[in-house]
């Protein structure tokens, strides 16, 4: 039995407006606990540090919550998880700029010169500082009227770049942990985008091996703020 | 009514002050650990006399020094070896076994070796090669006042420290983070070196045991790292030991390890550091030393070497 029946494929309009306030809320949590912490004194030892962290951690797993949202549509055949998947995604995008932002003021307090130097000569940094610039075209064409200048198959292209983008973040991730050979948890995220990453893989794979059946044009599936479905 | 001593107790069923002063010692201490954060327990004060070379900058807060540890045999996250050590590490019955390249080896209780020397206080800074930095109040002798006990012989040139690796009482040793036990190595001039302290207690008090309690090592004018805990074993050896790190990753931690603005570490530049409980989140990191500020003192002990090559 599939168990998913029991959610509309089309959640009402308020059903689904209570759901996307949850998440958005959720996804704000966070960032708000940074400044909760830091209002209490309970950053810890090295509130730098903590701060980085927490905004690079959290951009991570916002990144693998939007590359989420497909897969579980094709589990649970909710249609409507893809309406969430932008804001999923210009959360990433925040955080990363939060975390960009704090590597650059509190960090290293405008220091160009050593920041330049760093991002140059230390590859972790190359690699996240890459998956960041990479990922502001995404962001900002996210919108609709975007989407429209571009077409949907354009648009569709350009955001294939997120795979990249994670791939990008998680080995940024890793390096960082490498040096201490601190790798259980960079494993875990890499686990995660593999799966993600797979599942796609998998299907594409047996699509294509079904090609001469499916070559027919595919009636429209695209609601109106989904021109992509990958 | 007339008040008597009572003929019912003997002399000898009366309890002595040093029993039942330790007993209630006991019942605080464990008190405090049933109800406390590993930061708040009391411990045992040790007596100590002023030592050369301490710092007159601010000493960090102990509860930060308590609560941000490396001491992955507890687990990697900072907070892991408070969290775990003080439930888990058994600090007595312990010994250190000194042995290798020395006329006298021996096998010291820990209680014994803390009595090999007067304590001082030394108030040393303290670098990680993570880019970090504390002010600690160390409670500990020179190192060199255990090694002239134990005789080196000529053939003793490095000196390895070894740190108990014990998977009952150390829940970070399943990961293979490091090739357990944890080893470091001094060359024996540098573990001679006054400023090197052998450690038994911080902030006047016995070592809480996510700092390496009972007894560890302390160099300040290198990475801490270098700076082995909780020790079994102090080896005298003629070639230069493997250390933990060298061994873990050879191209970002070298045997001297010497704090050295100049050396980056591959993944990080080393000439600036931030501050433990000083540098709030809106302060500027500060300048690293050469060889954390102890260049007047340890200076010499390289001359002649290419630090950049062997760091």
């Amino acid at each position: 039995m599939n168990v998913f029946r029991f959610v509309p494929a089309a959640l009402p309009p308020r059903a689904f407006a209570a759901v996307r306030g949850a998440l958005f809320v959720l996804a704000l949590l966070p960032f708000v606990r940074l400044f909760v912490l830091g209002g209490t004194a309970g950053l810890g030892a090295n509130p730098v540090e903590f701060v980085l962290r927490s905004l690079g951690t959290w951009t991570l797993v916002l990144l693998l919550a939007t590359l989420a949202i497909t897969p579980l549509r094709w589990l649970t055949g909710w249609a409507w998880l893809l309406r969430l998947r932008r804001m999923l995604g210009l959360y990433a995008f925040f955080y990363g700029t939060m975390h960009v932002t704090a590597y650059v003021w509190i960090d290293h307090f405008f220091d160009w010169a050593a920041i330049a130097a760093d991002i140059v000569k230390r590859p972790y940094l190359t690699l996240g500082f890459a998956a960041y610039v990479l990922l502001i075209p995404l962001a900002v064409t996210s919108t609709n009227a975007m989407v429209r200048r571009l077409g949907g198959r354009n648009w569709q292209r350009l955001h294939r770049a997120v795979y990249a983008i994670a791939v990008l973040g998680v080995m940024h991730y890793w390096y960082h942990k490498l040096a201490k050979n601190d790798l259980a948890q960079p494993t875990v995220y890499a686990l995660l985008l593999g799966v993600l990453l797979g599942v796609r893989l998998l299907r594409w794979l047996s699509r294509s091996s079904r090609l001469p059946v499916a070559a027919a044009p595919a009636p429209c599936q695209g609601r109106r703020d989904s021109p992509a479905n990958s | 009514m007339l008040i008597t001593a009572s003929p019912d107790v003997k002399a000898s069923e009366i309890t002595p002050r040093g029993v039942y002063e330790a007993r209630r010692q006991f019942l605080k201490a464990a008190a405090a650990l049933a109800f406390a954060p590993g930061a708040a327990v009391a411990r045992q004060a040790l007596s100590t006399k002023p030592g050369p070379y301490s710092t007159m900058e601010k000493a960090t807060p102990p509860d930060l020094v308590m609560s941000y540890c490396n001491f992955y045999e507890f687990g990697t996250d900072k907070e892991d070896p408070s969290r775990y050590a003080p439930k888990m590490l058994r600090t007595r019955p312990w010994t250190v076994q000194v042995d290798g390249a020395v006329k006298n080896p021996r096998t010291f209780g820990v209680d014994e070796l803390l009595k090999l020397a007067p304590l001082e206080d030394r108030v040393y800074r303290l670098r990680c090669v993570e880019g970090w930095s504390a002010v600690v109040p160390w409670v500990g002798f020179p190192l060199a006042e255990l090694v002239k006990r134990v005789e080196p012989t000529g053939s003793a040139k490095f000196v390895e420290f070894v740190t108990l690796a014990d998977p009952k009482q150390m829940p970070g040793l399943r990961a293979p983070v490091i090739d357990w036990p944890y080893a470091e190595g001094l060359r024996l001039d540098e573990a001679m070196h006054p400023l090197t302290l052998l450690t038994f207690g911080m902030y006047g008090e016995i070592l809480p045991e996510q700092n390496g309690a009972p007894v560890r090592v302390v160099v300040p004018w290198k990475y801490g790292f270098k700076s082995a805990k909780s020790l079994v074993r102090i080896r005298f050896v003629e070639r230069q030991p493997a250390t933990a790190w060298q061994k873990a990753n050879p191209d970002e931690y070298g045997f001297y390890s010497n704090v050295n603005p100049e050396r980056d570490h591959p993944r990080w530049s080393q000439k600036t550091e931030r501050r433990l409980g000083t540098d709030g989140l809106f302060a500027r990191r500060r300048p690293t030393l050469m060889f954390n500020g102890y260049a007047e003192q340890v200076a010499s002990l390289y001359t002649g070497m290419d630090l950049m090559k062997q760091f």
